[in-house]
Protein backbone atom coordinates (compact mmCIF):
# COMPACT_ATOMS: atom_id res chain seq x y z
CA UNK A 1 0.00 0.00 0.00
CA UNK A 2 2.82 2.44 0.71
CA UNK A 3 4.06 4.60 -2.17
CA UNK A 4 6.91 5.20 -3.18
CA UNK A 5 7.79 8.33 -1.28
CA UNK A 6 11.68 8.59 -1.00
CA UNK A 7 11.39 11.58 -3.47
CA UNK A 8 8.92 14.83 -3.28
CA UNK A 9 6.15 13.88 -5.30
CA UNK A 10 3.91 16.86 -6.45
CA UNK A 11 0.29 15.95 -5.79
CA UNK A 12 -2.72 17.01 -7.55
CA UNK A 13 -3.83 20.26 -6.41
CA UNK A 14 -6.37 20.10 -4.05
CA UNK A 15 -8.75 16.96 -5.31
CA UNK A 16 -12.50 17.43 -6.65
CA UNK A 17 -13.20 20.71 -5.84
CA UNK A 18 -16.57 21.92 -3.21
CA UNK A 19 -19.22 23.70 -5.14
CA UNK A 20 -18.66 27.53 -4.69
CA UNK A 21 -14.63 26.81 -3.70
CA UNK A 22 -13.16 28.63 -6.55
CA UNK A 23 -9.22 27.89 -7.54
CA UNK A 24 -6.93 30.35 -9.06
CA UNK A 25 -3.73 30.84 -9.93
CA UNK A 26 -2.72 27.41 -9.98
CA UNK A 27 0.92 26.32 -9.22
CA UNK A 28 3.25 24.75 -12.24
CA UNK A 29 5.72 22.88 -11.79
CA UNK A 30 8.92 24.26 -11.28
CA UNK A 31 7.85 27.35 -10.34
CA UNK A 32 8.22 27.74 -6.18
CA UNK A 33 11.79 29.08 -6.10
CA UNK A 34 10.85 32.32 -7.81
CA UNK A 35 9.98 34.46 -4.81
CA UNK A 36 6.30 34.41 -4.87
CA UNK A 37 4.18 32.01 -2.50
CA UNK A 38 3.37 28.93 -3.57
CA UNK A 39 -0.01 27.56 -4.94
CA UNK A 40 -2.82 30.50 -3.36
CA UNK A 41 -5.52 28.85 -4.89
CA UNK A 42 -7.90 31.09 -2.84
CA UNK A 43 -9.22 28.35 -0.94
CA UNK A 44 -11.34 29.23 2.27
CA UNK A 45 -9.23 26.95 4.96
CA UNK A 46 -10.61 28.15 7.94
CA UNK A 47 -14.12 28.01 6.86
CA UNK A 48 -13.40 24.38 6.13
CA UNK A 49 -12.09 23.80 9.06
CA UNK A 50 -15.60 25.75 11.24
CA UNK A 51 -17.42 23.87 8.81
CA UNK A 52 -15.54 20.57 10.95
CA UNK A 53 -15.99 22.55 13.80
CA UNK A 54 -19.84 23.06 13.61
CA UNK A 55 -21.31 20.63 11.77
CA UNK A 56 -18.90 18.20 11.81
CA UNK A 57 -18.70 17.86 8.29
CA UNK A 58 -16.66 15.27 6.34
CA UNK A 59 -16.46 16.72 2.78
CA UNK A 60 -14.87 19.76 4.64
CA UNK A 61 -12.28 17.36 6.66
CA UNK A 62 -11.80 15.19 2.97
CA UNK A 63 -10.69 18.76 1.61
CA UNK A 64 -8.25 19.52 4.31
CA UNK A 65 -7.00 16.33 4.40
CA UNK A 66 -6.47 16.63 0.65
CA UNK A 67 -4.26 19.15 1.04
CA UNK A 68 -2.89 19.29 4.23
CA UNK A 69 -2.07 15.15 4.70
CA UNK A 70 1.17 15.29 2.48
CA UNK A 71 2.66 18.48 3.80
CA UNK A 72 2.44 17.40 7.53
CA UNK A 73 3.78 14.24 5.73
CA UNK A 74 6.80 16.10 4.03
CA UNK A 75 7.50 18.10 6.96
CA UNK A 76 7.85 14.72 9.06
CA UNK A 77 10.42 13.52 6.78
CA UNK A 78 12.47 16.83 6.36
CA UNK A 79 12.72 15.96 10.05
CA UNK A 80 14.21 12.64 9.87
CA UNK A 81 10.75 10.53 9.86
CA UNK A 82 11.02 7.28 7.55
CA UNK A 83 8.10 7.45 5.17
CA UNK A 84 5.89 4.65 7.01
CA UNK A 85 6.28 6.36 10.26
CA UNK A 86 5.26 10.09 8.35
CA UNK A 87 2.76 8.38 6.83
CA UNK A 88 1.35 7.23 9.92
CA UNK A 89 1.86 10.10 11.90
CA UNK A 90 0.11 12.27 9.34
CA UNK A 91 -2.95 10.49 9.97
CA UNK A 92 -2.89 11.30 13.66
CA UNK A 93 -2.32 14.49 13.00
CA UNK A 94 -5.31 15.15 10.83
CA UNK A 95 -7.41 13.04 13.66
CA UNK A 96 -6.30 15.27 15.71
CA UNK A 97 -7.41 18.19 13.53
CA UNK A 98 -10.97 16.79 13.87
CA UNK A 99 -10.84 15.34 17.36
CA UNK A 100 -9.30 19.06 18.64
CA UNK A 101 -11.21 21.44 16.12
CA UNK A 102 -13.58 23.35 18.71
CA UNK A 103 -9.64 24.72 20.02
CA UNK A 104 -8.83 26.68 16.68
CA UNK A 105 -9.56 29.98 16.56
CA UNK A 106 -9.17 31.80 13.39
CA UNK A 107 -8.56 34.86 14.60
CA UNK A 108 -5.37 33.96 15.97
CA UNK A 109 -3.91 31.32 13.69
CA UNK A 110 -4.61 30.38 10.09
CA UNK A 111 -5.14 26.59 9.70
CA UNK A 112 -1.43 26.08 8.19
CA UNK A 113 -0.19 27.58 11.32
CA UNK A 114 -2.59 25.03 13.23
CA UNK A 115 -1.95 22.16 11.44
CA UNK A 116 2.12 22.89 11.89
CA UNK A 117 1.81 23.41 15.61
CA UNK A 118 -0.33 20.04 15.52
CA UNK A 119 2.37 18.00 13.64
CA UNK A 120 5.39 19.20 15.39
CA UNK A 121 3.64 18.29 18.45
CA UNK A 122 2.88 14.51 16.97
CA UNK A 123 7.14 14.63 15.75
CA UNK A 124 7.84 15.40 19.56
CA UNK A 125 5.73 12.98 20.51
CA UNK A 126 6.85 10.14 17.68
CA UNK A 127 10.84 10.73 18.25
CA UNK A 128 11.28 11.51 21.81
CA UNK A 129 9.92 9.82 24.98
CA UNK A 130 9.65 12.98 26.71
CA UNK A 131 6.81 14.34 27.97
CA UNK A 132 5.60 17.88 26.05
CA UNK A 133 4.31 20.63 28.52
CA UNK A 134 1.78 22.72 26.26
CA UNK A 135 0.78 26.00 27.44
CA UNK A 136 -2.83 26.48 29.51
CA UNK A 137 -5.67 26.37 27.11
CA UNK A 138 -7.16 30.18 27.17
CA UNK A 139 -10.13 29.14 29.89
CA UNK A 140 -12.93 31.23 27.41
CA UNK A 141 -11.74 29.12 23.90
CA UNK A 142 -12.55 31.03 20.86
CA UNK A 143 -15.44 33.20 20.31
CA UNK A 144 -18.21 31.37 18.60
CA UNK A 145 -18.32 34.41 15.43
CA UNK A 146 -15.31 35.85 15.37
CA UNK A 147 -14.98 39.40 13.49
CA UNK A 148 -14.10 38.76 9.66
CA UNK A 149 -11.52 41.20 8.92
CA UNK A 150 -9.38 39.81 11.66
CA UNK A 151 -10.09 36.50 10.67
CA UNK A 152 -8.91 37.79 7.07
CA UNK A 153 -5.48 38.89 8.77
CA UNK A 154 -4.76 35.88 10.72
CA UNK A 155 -5.33 33.70 7.69
CA UNK A 156 -3.22 35.82 5.39
CA UNK A 157 -0.37 36.21 7.95
CA UNK A 158 0.55 32.64 6.82
CA UNK A 159 0.48 33.85 2.82
CA UNK A 160 2.88 37.20 3.54
CA UNK A 161 5.42 35.21 5.83
CA UNK A 162 5.60 32.97 2.74
CA UNK A 163 6.14 35.89 0.90
CA UNK A 164 8.76 36.73 2.83
CA UNK A 165 10.42 33.69 3.20
CA UNK A 166 10.55 33.41 -0.69
CA UNK A 167 12.74 36.91 -0.35
CA UNK A 168 15.16 36.25 2.27
CA UNK A 169 19.14 35.51 1.72
CA UNK A 170 19.05 31.59 0.76
CA UNK A 171 21.08 31.19 3.84
CA UNK A 172 19.74 33.13 6.34
CA UNK A 173 16.07 30.80 4.90
CA UNK A 174 18.18 27.71 5.19
CA UNK A 175 18.72 28.70 8.92
CA UNK A 176 14.78 29.29 9.50
CA UNK A 177 13.92 25.51 7.63
CA UNK A 178 16.64 23.61 9.56
CA UNK A 179 15.37 24.85 12.82
CA UNK A 180 12.27 23.91 12.01
CA UNK A 181 12.81 21.16 10.98
CA UNK A 182 14.36 20.05 14.32
CA UNK A 183 17.99 19.70 12.64
CA UNK A 184 19.46 22.40 14.90
CA UNK A 185 19.15 22.47 19.01
CA UNK A 186 17.66 25.22 21.24
CA UNK A 187 21.46 26.63 21.71
CA UNK A 188 21.97 26.54 17.98
CA UNK A 189 18.66 28.49 17.27
CA UNK A 190 19.29 31.81 16.64
CA UNK A 191 16.07 33.90 16.43
CA UNK A 192 17.15 36.74 14.13
CA UNK A 193 14.67 35.73 11.53
CA UNK A 194 14.59 38.42 9.31
CA UNK A 195 11.22 37.83 8.86
CA UNK A 196 8.58 40.67 10.05
CA UNK A 197 7.39 39.04 13.09
CA UNK A 198 6.32 42.06 14.96
CA UNK A 199 3.10 42.55 12.90
CA UNK A 200 2.03 39.70 13.47
CA UNK A 201 2.45 39.46 17.13
CA UNK A 202 0.88 42.86 17.88
CA UNK A 203 -2.11 41.52 15.58
CA UNK A 204 -2.27 38.09 17.93
CA UNK A 205 -1.95 40.28 20.92
CA UNK A 206 -4.93 42.88 20.42
CA UNK A 207 -7.08 39.71 19.77
CA UNK A 208 -6.16 38.55 22.83
CA UNK A 209 -6.71 41.67 24.89
CA UNK A 210 -9.99 41.75 22.76
CA UNK A 211 -10.99 37.86 24.04
CA UNK A 212 -10.07 38.51 27.35
CA UNK A 213 -11.97 42.10 27.68
CA UNK A 214 -15.22 40.19 26.46
CA UNK A 215 -15.01 37.65 28.65
CA UNK A 216 -14.56 39.35 32.23
CA UNK B 1 -0.67 41.16 37.36
CA UNK B 2 1.95 42.64 35.66
CA UNK B 3 4.80 40.69 34.16
CA UNK B 4 8.29 43.12 33.39
CA UNK B 5 10.58 39.80 33.05
CA UNK B 6 9.72 37.74 29.55
CA UNK B 7 11.41 34.51 27.33
CA UNK B 8 14.04 36.03 24.91
CA UNK B 9 13.14 35.34 21.42
CA UNK B 10 15.59 32.62 21.09
CA UNK B 11 13.79 30.51 23.71
CA UNK B 12 10.20 31.08 22.44
CA UNK B 13 11.96 30.35 18.80
CA UNK B 14 13.06 27.09 19.94
CA UNK B 15 10.01 26.15 21.22
CA UNK B 16 8.13 27.34 18.16
CA UNK B 17 10.54 24.97 16.04
CA UNK B 18 9.77 21.91 18.96
CA UNK B 19 13.24 21.91 19.66
CA UNK B 20 13.77 22.71 23.76
CA UNK B 21 14.60 19.81 26.09
CA UNK B 22 11.76 19.00 28.16
CA UNK B 23 12.55 21.26 31.26
CA UNK B 24 12.60 23.82 29.11
CA UNK B 25 9.55 23.26 27.71
CA UNK B 26 7.84 23.21 31.00
CA UNK B 27 9.26 26.66 32.03
CA UNK B 28 8.17 28.29 28.43
CA UNK B 29 4.45 27.10 28.73
CA UNK B 30 3.93 27.59 32.40
CA UNK B 31 5.29 31.33 31.44
CA UNK B 32 3.43 31.55 28.70
CA UNK B 33 0.07 30.28 30.40
CA UNK B 34 0.78 33.23 32.37
CA UNK B 35 1.86 36.00 29.88
CA UNK B 36 -0.04 36.98 27.34
CA UNK B 37 2.85 38.66 25.54
CA UNK B 38 4.72 35.75 25.43
CA UNK B 39 1.67 33.92 24.43
CA UNK B 40 1.38 36.21 20.82
CA UNK B 41 5.47 36.57 20.36
CA UNK B 42 5.11 32.73 21.00
CA UNK B 43 2.00 31.99 18.05
CA UNK B 44 4.10 34.65 15.81
CA UNK B 45 6.51 31.97 16.02
CA UNK B 46 4.62 29.32 15.14
CA UNK B 47 3.21 31.32 12.04
CA UNK B 48 6.69 30.99 10.67
CA UNK B 49 6.24 26.79 10.69
CA UNK B 50 2.67 27.59 9.16
CA UNK B 51 4.33 29.21 6.42
CA UNK B 52 6.88 26.77 6.14
CA UNK B 53 4.40 24.08 5.92
CA UNK B 54 2.61 25.36 3.30
CA UNK B 55 5.81 25.57 0.99
CA UNK B 56 7.02 22.21 1.86
CA UNK B 57 7.32 19.32 -0.80
CA UNK B 58 4.20 17.66 -0.75
CA UNK B 59 4.36 13.41 0.12
CA UNK B 60 1.97 11.62 -1.49
CA UNK B 61 -0.30 9.77 0.70
CA UNK B 62 -0.62 5.66 0.50
CA UNK B 63 -3.58 5.45 -1.94
CA UNK B 64 -6.44 4.67 0.69
CA UNK B 65 -5.39 7.14 3.02
CA UNK B 66 -8.13 9.55 2.78
CA UNK B 67 -10.70 6.68 3.09
CA UNK B 68 -8.64 5.34 6.04
CA UNK B 69 -8.75 8.82 7.48
CA UNK B 70 -12.51 9.42 6.91
CA UNK B 71 -13.48 5.74 8.51
CA UNK B 72 -11.24 6.93 11.57
CA UNK B 73 -12.76 9.57 12.21
CA UNK B 74 -16.30 8.11 11.89
CA UNK B 75 -15.74 6.39 15.07
CA UNK B 76 -13.98 9.33 16.96
CA UNK B 77 -15.99 11.93 18.88
CA UNK B 78 -14.93 15.17 18.81
CA UNK B 79 -14.29 17.05 22.08
CA UNK B 80 -16.50 19.70 22.52
CA UNK B 81 -15.95 23.25 23.81
CA UNK B 82 -13.73 22.16 26.67
CA UNK B 83 -13.84 23.12 30.15
CA UNK B 84 -9.83 23.35 30.45
CA UNK B 85 -8.51 22.38 33.53
CA UNK B 86 -7.98 25.56 35.17
CA UNK B 87 -6.25 25.32 38.53
CA UNK B 88 -7.63 27.08 41.35
CA UNK B 89 -3.99 27.34 42.91
CA UNK B 90 -0.74 28.64 42.47
CA UNK B 91 0.65 26.53 39.51
CA UNK B 92 -0.61 27.08 36.34
CA UNK B 93 -1.99 23.61 34.18
CA UNK B 94 0.90 22.65 32.43
CA UNK B 95 2.52 22.51 36.21
CA UNK B 96 0.00 21.36 37.81
CA UNK B 97 0.27 18.39 35.36
CA UNK B 98 4.01 17.48 36.17
CA UNK B 99 3.14 17.38 39.93
CA UNK B 100 -0.51 15.68 39.90
CA UNK B 101 -1.53 18.96 41.89
CA UNK B 102 -1.20 22.47 43.50
CA UNK B 103 1.15 23.06 46.26
CA UNK B 104 0.10 20.04 48.69
CA UNK B 105 1.22 17.72 46.29
CA UNK B 106 4.43 18.59 46.13
CA UNK B 107 6.72 16.18 47.82
CA UNK B 108 9.56 18.61 48.80
CA UNK B 109 12.71 18.08 50.19
CA UNK B 110 14.40 20.18 52.81
CA UNK B 111 17.65 21.15 51.62
CA UNK B 112 19.06 23.24 54.54
CA UNK B 113 18.46 26.83 56.12
CA UNK B 114 14.40 26.49 55.08
CA UNK B 115 15.61 26.20 51.48
CA UNK B 116 13.20 22.81 49.95
CA UNK B 117 13.12 21.79 46.71
CA UNK B 118 11.47 19.05 44.52
CA UNK B 119 13.45 17.46 41.38
CA UNK B 120 10.28 17.15 38.93
CA UNK B 121 10.87 13.82 36.35
CA UNK B 122 11.95 15.30 32.97
CA UNK B 123 14.64 13.92 30.15
CA UNK B 124 18.07 13.98 31.19
CA UNK B 125 19.00 17.02 28.93
CA UNK B 126 18.28 19.40 31.34
CA UNK B 127 16.79 19.39 34.50
CA UNK B 128 13.75 21.31 36.59
CA UNK B 129 12.79 21.70 40.09
CA UNK B 130 10.68 23.71 42.00
CA UNK B 131 12.41 26.04 44.98
CA UNK B 132 11.24 26.76 48.09
CA UNK B 133 13.00 29.75 49.41
CA UNK B 134 11.91 31.27 52.68
CA UNK B 135 10.93 35.10 52.55
CA UNK B 136 14.53 36.97 53.08
CA UNK B 137 16.43 34.36 52.61
CA UNK B 138 19.17 34.08 49.78
CA UNK B 139 18.67 31.44 46.69
CA UNK B 140 21.25 28.93 47.22
CA UNK B 141 23.13 27.28 44.19
CA UNK B 142 23.78 30.00 42.03
CA UNK B 143 26.61 29.48 40.22
CA UNK B 144 25.37 29.07 36.68
CA UNK B 145 26.67 26.69 34.03
CA UNK B 146 24.82 26.34 30.76
CA UNK B 147 21.56 28.25 30.92
CA UNK B 148 19.23 28.74 33.62
CA UNK B 149 15.47 29.91 33.86
CA UNK B 150 13.59 30.51 36.56
CA UNK B 151 10.40 31.69 37.06
CA UNK B 152 8.45 33.45 40.02
CA UNK B 153 5.32 31.44 40.85
CA UNK B 154 4.56 33.51 44.49
CA UNK B 155 6.37 35.76 46.74
CA UNK B 156 9.45 37.60 44.97
CA UNK B 157 13.24 37.45 44.78
CA UNK B 158 15.61 40.21 43.63
CA UNK B 159 19.18 40.48 42.89
CA UNK B 160 21.32 43.49 42.35
CA UNK B 161 19.12 44.78 38.72
CA UNK B 162 15.67 43.24 39.17
CA UNK B 163 13.10 42.81 41.22
CA UNK B 164 10.99 39.48 39.91
CA UNK B 165 7.21 38.81 40.85
CA UNK B 166 4.81 36.13 40.45
CA UNK B 167 5.22 35.31 36.17
CA UNK B 168 8.57 36.95 35.96
CA UNK B 169 11.24 34.96 34.42
CA UNK B 170 15.30 35.14 35.06
CA UNK B 171 17.09 34.04 32.31
CA UNK B 172 20.74 33.13 33.65
CA UNK B 173 23.85 31.93 31.60
CA UNK B 174 27.63 31.20 32.51
CA UNK B 175 28.11 35.00 32.78
CA UNK B 176 25.71 36.12 35.74
CA UNK B 177 27.18 36.30 38.91
CA UNK B 178 24.58 37.27 41.49
CA UNK B 179 22.75 36.97 45.13
CA UNK B 180 19.39 36.81 44.46
CA UNK B 181 17.34 37.29 47.47
CA UNK B 182 14.10 35.77 48.41
CA UNK B 183 11.86 39.14 49.18
CA UNK B 184 10.02 39.74 52.40
CA UNK B 185 6.22 39.16 53.26
CA UNK B 186 5.89 36.02 51.66
CA UNK B 187 7.84 32.62 51.19
CA UNK B 188 9.30 32.72 48.03
CA UNK B 189 8.11 29.54 45.18
CA UNK B 190 10.03 29.44 42.02
CA UNK B 191 9.82 26.87 39.23
CA UNK B 192 13.92 26.54 37.83
CA UNK B 193 15.50 24.37 34.98
CA UNK B 194 18.88 24.13 33.77
CA UNK B 195 20.77 22.29 31.09
CA UNK B 196 23.61 21.90 33.28
CA UNK B 197 24.17 19.28 35.12
CA UNK B 198 22.80 19.89 39.14
CA UNK B 199 25.39 20.89 41.58
CA UNK B 200 23.58 19.49 44.74
CA UNK B 201 27.90 19.60 46.65
CA UNK B 202 27.78 23.22 46.61
CA UNK B 203 24.50 23.76 48.17
CA UNK B 204 24.67 23.12 51.27
CA UNK B 205 28.11 25.89 51.64
CA UNK B 206 25.99 28.76 50.51
CA UNK B 207 23.03 27.79 53.10
CA UNK B 208 25.44 28.50 55.43
CA UNK B 209 26.08 31.79 54.46
CA UNK B 210 24.54 34.42 56.61
CA UNK B 211 20.90 35.27 55.25
CA UNK B 212 20.44 38.46 53.38
CA UNK B 213 17.27 40.70 53.88
CA UNK B 214 16.32 43.77 51.49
Amino acid sequence: MMLDATRPVMTEQSGPLQPGVVAVGKELPGQKDRPVAKAQDGTDWAGLLIRVRDRQDKAAFAQLFRHFAPRVKGFLMKSGAGAALAEECAQDVMATLWQKAHLFDPARASVSTWVYTIARNKRIDALRKDRRAEPEELDWGPEPEPDQAEVMEAQQDTERLGQALAQLPAKQRALIERAFYGELSHSEIAAETGLPLGTIKSRIRLALDKLRHHMT
Amino acid sequence: MTIRHHLSDQLLMAYAAGQLPEAFNLVVATHVSLCDECRSRMAAFDAVGGALIEEIDEMTMGEAALEAALSRIDGLPQATRAEPLKPAGIFPAPLADYIGGDLSAVRWRRIGGGVKQAILPTGRDASARLLYIPAGTAVPDHGHRGMELTLVLQGAFADDNARFNRGDIEIADEELEHTPVALAGQDCICLAATDAPLRFRSVLPRLAQPLFRI
